[in-house]
């Protein structure tokens, strides 16, 4: 037909957008050369399932203009499905939190903070739990022996799926250096 | 998964069991339909028609939580059968092995339980062992005490009339399934299972696990392209975040998490290094001190020594079970201070959501980190309570989308794949990876000033990843893979390698025990090499044909895509299935050809070298018969907690060695009909990332109850009407859903109807609804504690809250 598979799809897009294709040969004019032209590109992997589908992010003066499947990806050839196509959702929408946010005990509202403020506040009340529930050493009741375990059990830690790799390795390193025995994820649920 | 995405078109044969791919993995279906188009053939078994049914060539209907009698009774046939693939089970399995005398199995019990403890002692099911301490074995598979005899016995119960009265799947379907799937049993056929959260989410959902684990071993299918045992996972990078050791019991690299009693880390190495006296068995994890000891130089730097053995002591030790259903259990005792959840959402994603939401505000501070308010973060303004009873103080922190950061994450198929930042971070949200930066930073600098409990695992940490605002992503990858300590010469066989300090780490072959070498996380050793972040990688070159694109990404272990691969050889290392060969030994090279294989070593039939193909157990053989769970060596049907029928297998209603919360139910008055949760293609786990989002909010914008026709007929209920759905735990809002999907059980000669619904709804987001964890109880897996979400017991009126 003279046009690539990408070529193609596009086209199919267009129709179904209601214009009207004359022969097939117009797809070589239609929206990819004009929706992306100029724009910066990059790569990346859909946040949802775990089937891993490669996506490309075009970008204009620092926004994100259009995400699409990734049509060299071996695994998904560029399709996606409904959550991957919406993945521009999550890039540009309104509904992001943009700020830090505080509320105190018994409030019944947000407070907009400063990074700073919140980031020393949150290593304080840290420092306090471990401080006051740190265990050096627990009684095993089997055999009514002390044994050494230097465990704040005062705090938990959730989560990780949703992470990146790094993240995850920083994520269990911090959570071990403060003692914490309680650190689970989604993946026992 | 065993295998990967790709690899699903080499299938002949696809059971899909307790899964959904065409509607929870939509884009594995490309694969699916391939292996369909090549002349393969998908099973479905599933209590709903899902769409993945649709699809089907074979479609059973299965009641929730009846797996093991499903699956038991295709071991069966395959055994009754001889459909078995024999020299794969003799040679590569423990089906030879002799088992203790002790062992017994009478009425639904195994031996040695505790009455009083509810314990099985797992000792009592060892193999019996030769002079050397070697597993007797008879390679006949004849003897009464092998573990094939054994295998038999236990499973000719499960006879296709007995099996199918449990499961409500009709005969006919049920042996289309049998004759179809035990059909892949022979040499040149592969067969694959393919499995998710309707397998895991189950009091014995790790003997379900098991279940299809023989079935693939007696079938000659694991190790093979188009075969496998293959979890669907469906968060983005949860097979990271595993990888990592993000859960109680692990560090990551799968390496545990020290108990009290290993005191030093000679304790430790002792207790968790495995061993044999059998040469030709690779016990791969005989390497842990190689492994620990990396670890630990890579989380205290120069401060780890031998003299100090490398700061082991700096690392908590467990005593009992700290997983996530028992962590709620101290919260709503109020035992627990402070939780930081990131990205995470327990007012919804755990079970028994209404326990969970109260538990939450006896938190003395929480902090969430999350693009969006999710139930957990607005949880102390939920609907129907006040703000001001509530003391917990709460800290939102606005992360990062994934493409407004860098770094590397896992998929099913354990390919780890770079993503790259295409713009910086919406207003002042921040990555996770800056955010944990400044938790460590800053508590060390509060230590470091005022001292405090143990301060040394905090201020002796090492952390090196720049000066930068964020840590630098790659000095990350880099200490994860690992690299030398020091200038090293390394024999490898024929090849002498030099290496300077700072090299790294070429593969995990080269990790040392002796603080040599630094490695965070073993298993992803390879990632990032001297040739660059091998997870960035886009060669999309298919050499093999298989779909295994090795110059694509990175796979782990040293990018191995199909996992046991040395069993889809024969002893002398010739394929199997010559058509579909995945490695080949060259005996003129003398090496391997095609994937990388499981180990370097020669086939197993090599007097000298040879090794057997299951290098991660000591015995070097598949366990069909289990060594070490807490339910059994062998997989045995319980019916689920809450559950319309009586064992029909045996007196022994449910899995023994679990402990049964208060609040639940199997009184048919007040609860008559099924319930299970399920997920679907237009939205995603708790709802944080797909109800905030337009086109997806369009596309399935309320909380809605599935029933069938006939229960709609039953209860004068039509499709749009409001409904209450109603279990021990809670009651929850919906819109009936009226379908052909769903259809009641035949059990114990009535017919029981089923309730489904997703559980992705909460009061949080653009989109809100009631949420079906609401309705699910706090009761888990025997030995992963993974709840039992897919099978509870409920009753449904028309006309909603109000009603």
């Amino acid at each position: 037909m003279g046009i690539s598979r990408r070529q193609f799809l596009q086209g199919g897009a267009l129709a179904a957008a209601g214009v009207a294709l004359a022969k097939p040969g117009e797809a070589n004019v239609d929206a990819p050369g004009l929706r992306t032209k100029g724009l910066k590109s990059s790569t990346t992997i859909c946040p949802f399932c775990a089937v891993g589908c490669g996506l490309i992010v075009h970008t204009k003066d620092g926004k994100v203009a259009n995400i699409e499947g990734d049509p060299k990806h071996p695994i998904n050839k560029g399709s996606l499905c409904s959550k991957g196509s919406s993945l521009f959702q999550v890039a540009v929408n309104d509904r992001r939190l943009q700020k830090v946010m505080y509320r105190a005990p018994g409030s019944d509202k947000w407070e907009e903070k400063s990074w700073d403020w919140t980031l020393d506040r949150i290593a304080q009340r840290m420092k306090e739990t471990r401080d006051k529930s740190f265990k050096a050493s627990e009684l095993n009741k089997k055999d009514n022996k002390e044994y050494v375990v230097n465990r704040a059990d005062g705090m938990a830690m959730f989560g990780g799926a949703g992470l990146d790799n790094e993240e995850c390795y920083l994520w269990s390193k911090f959570s071990r250096s403060m003692g914490v025995g309680l650190l689970e994820h989604q993946a026992r649920l | 998964m065993t295998n990967h995405w790709n690899d699903l078109k080499n299938s002949d044969c696809i059971l899909a069991i307790g899964c959904n791919p065409a509607e929870n993995h939509p884009i594995s279906f490309k694969w699916i339909e391939e292996a369909i188009d090549n002349g393969g053939k998908l099973i479905a078994v599933d209590p709903r028609y899902t769409r993945t049914a649709s699809k089907s060539d074979i479609y059973a209907q299965i009641r929730p939580g009846t797996d093991i009698a499903f699956l038991g009774g295709l071991i069966n046939y395959a055994l009754q059968n001889n459909l078995t693939h024999e020299e794969y089970v003799r040679e590569y399995t423990n089906a030879a092995f002799l088992v203790t005398e002790k062992y017994d199995f009478q009425d639904g019990m195994f031996c040695s339980f505790d009455d009083q403890e509810k314990t099985y002692d797992p000792k009592a099911w060892a193999y019996a062992v030769d002079g050397a301490g070697n597993p007797k074995k008879d390679m006949s598979m004849k003897d009464p005490n092998c573990v094939y005899q054994l295998l038999k016995k236990h499973f000719e119960r499960y006879d296709v009339d007995k099996v199918c009265a449990i499961t409500g799947t009709k005969k006919e379907d049920y042996l289309a399934v049998a004759k179809a799937f035990c059909g892949t049993g022979r040499p040149d056929k592969a067969g694959t299972i393919l499995y998710a959260m309707g397998i895991t989410q189950s009091t014995h959902g790790t003997q379900n696990v098991r279940a299809v684990a023989m079935l693939q071993m007696l079938l000659g299918n694991i190790g093979i392209a188009g075969g496998g045992v293959n979890a669907l996972r469906g968060e983005s990078n949860v097979q990271g975040s595993t990888d990592y050791g993000l859960l109680f019991h692990i560090l990551p690299g799968y390496l545990k998490s020290p108990e009290f009693d290993n005191t030093d880390l000679k304790g430790y190495l002792e207790k968790w290094t495995p061993k044999t006296k059998d040469p030709k068995s690779a016990n791969w994890w005989g390497n842990t001190p190689k492994y620990t000891v990396s670890l630990l130089k890579a989380w205290y730097g120069d401060n780890a020594t031998p003299e100090n053995d490398f700061c082991y002591s700096l690392l908590p030790k467990r005593m009992g079970n700290y997983s996530y259903g028992k962590i709620m259990e101290k919260m709503g005792k109020g035992e627990l201070e402070g939780l930081v959840c990131m990205g995470m959402n327990p007012a919804m994603g755990g079970p028994d959501s209404g326990h969970a939401r109260t538990a939450l505000g006896k938190l003395k501070w929480l902090v969430t980190v999350d693009l969006w308010e999710t139930e957990t973060s607005i949880f102390w303004k939920r609907p129907g309570v006040n703000p001001k009873d509530i003391q917990t103080e709460v800290f939102m922190l606005p992360a990062a989308s994934s493409v407004e950061k860098e770094g590397s994450i896992s998929n099913s198929g354990r390919w780890a794949q770079w993503r790259y930042a295409a713009v910086q971070p919406v207003g002042e949200s921040r990555s996770d990876l800056h955010i944990i930066d400044q938790f460590h930073k800053r508590v060390k600098a509060l230590y470091e000033k005022q001292g405090g409990a143990f301060p040394d695992p905090i201020t002796k940490l090492s952390w090196n990843y720049g000066n930068g605002h964020e840590p630098d992503v790659h000095l990350v990858a880099k200490e994860i893979n690992g690299y030398f300590t020091k200038d090293m010469t390394i024999v490898d066989k024929d090849k002498t390698l030099e290496f300077k300090k700072g090299d790294q780490v070429p593969m995990f072959k080269y990790l040392q025990d002796d603080g040599s070498t630094v490695s965070g996380c073993w298993i992803y050793c390879g990632s990032y090499t001297k040739d660059g972040n091998q997870m960035a990688r886009r060669d999309d070159g298919d050499p093999t044909g298989l779909g295994l694109y090795p110059k694509w990404s990175w796979c782990w272990p040293v990018n191995r895509r199909i996992i046991y691969n040395r069993a889809s050889v024969n002893p002398k290392g010739e394929p199997f299935n010559p058509k579909r060969p995945l490695i080949a030994w060259d005996a003129t090279e003398k090496k391997w050809k095609g994937d990388v294989p499981d180990g370097p070593w020669p086939p197993m039939a090599d007097d000298k070298e040879g090794k057997y193909p299951f290098i991660m157990v000591p015995e070097g053989h598949g366990r069909l018969y289990g060594l070490d769970l807490k339910d059994g060596p062998f997989p045995e049907h319980y019916e689920p907690v809450e559950s319309p029928a009586k064992n029909m297998l045996s007196k022994v209603q449910n899995n023994p060695v679990v402990k049964l919360p208060k609040n639940v139910s199997s009184d048919l008055g007040k609860f008559p009909f099924i319930g299970t949760t399920y997920r679907m293609t237009e939205h995603w786990q708790t709802g944080g990332m797909t109800r905030s989002l337009p086109w997806l909010v369009e596309l399935v914008p309320d909380m809605f109850v599935e029933i069938s026709e006939s229960m709609a007929r039953q209860k004068g209920i039509k499709k749009g009407d409001k409904v209450r759905v109603t279990t021990e735990r809670g009651s929850i809002e919906g819109v009936a859903l009226v379908t052909s999907r769903l259809k009641p059980f035949k059990v114990e000669g009535k017919m029981i109807e089923q309730v489904g619904m997703p559980w992705h709804f909460g009061y949080s987001g653009l989109a809100t609804g009631d949420s079906g964890n609401m309705l699910t109880a706090a009761v888990g897996c025997a030995n992963t504690n993974i709840p039992e979400f897919k099978a509870f017991l409920c009753n449904i009126e028309k006309g909603g809250k109000k009603a």
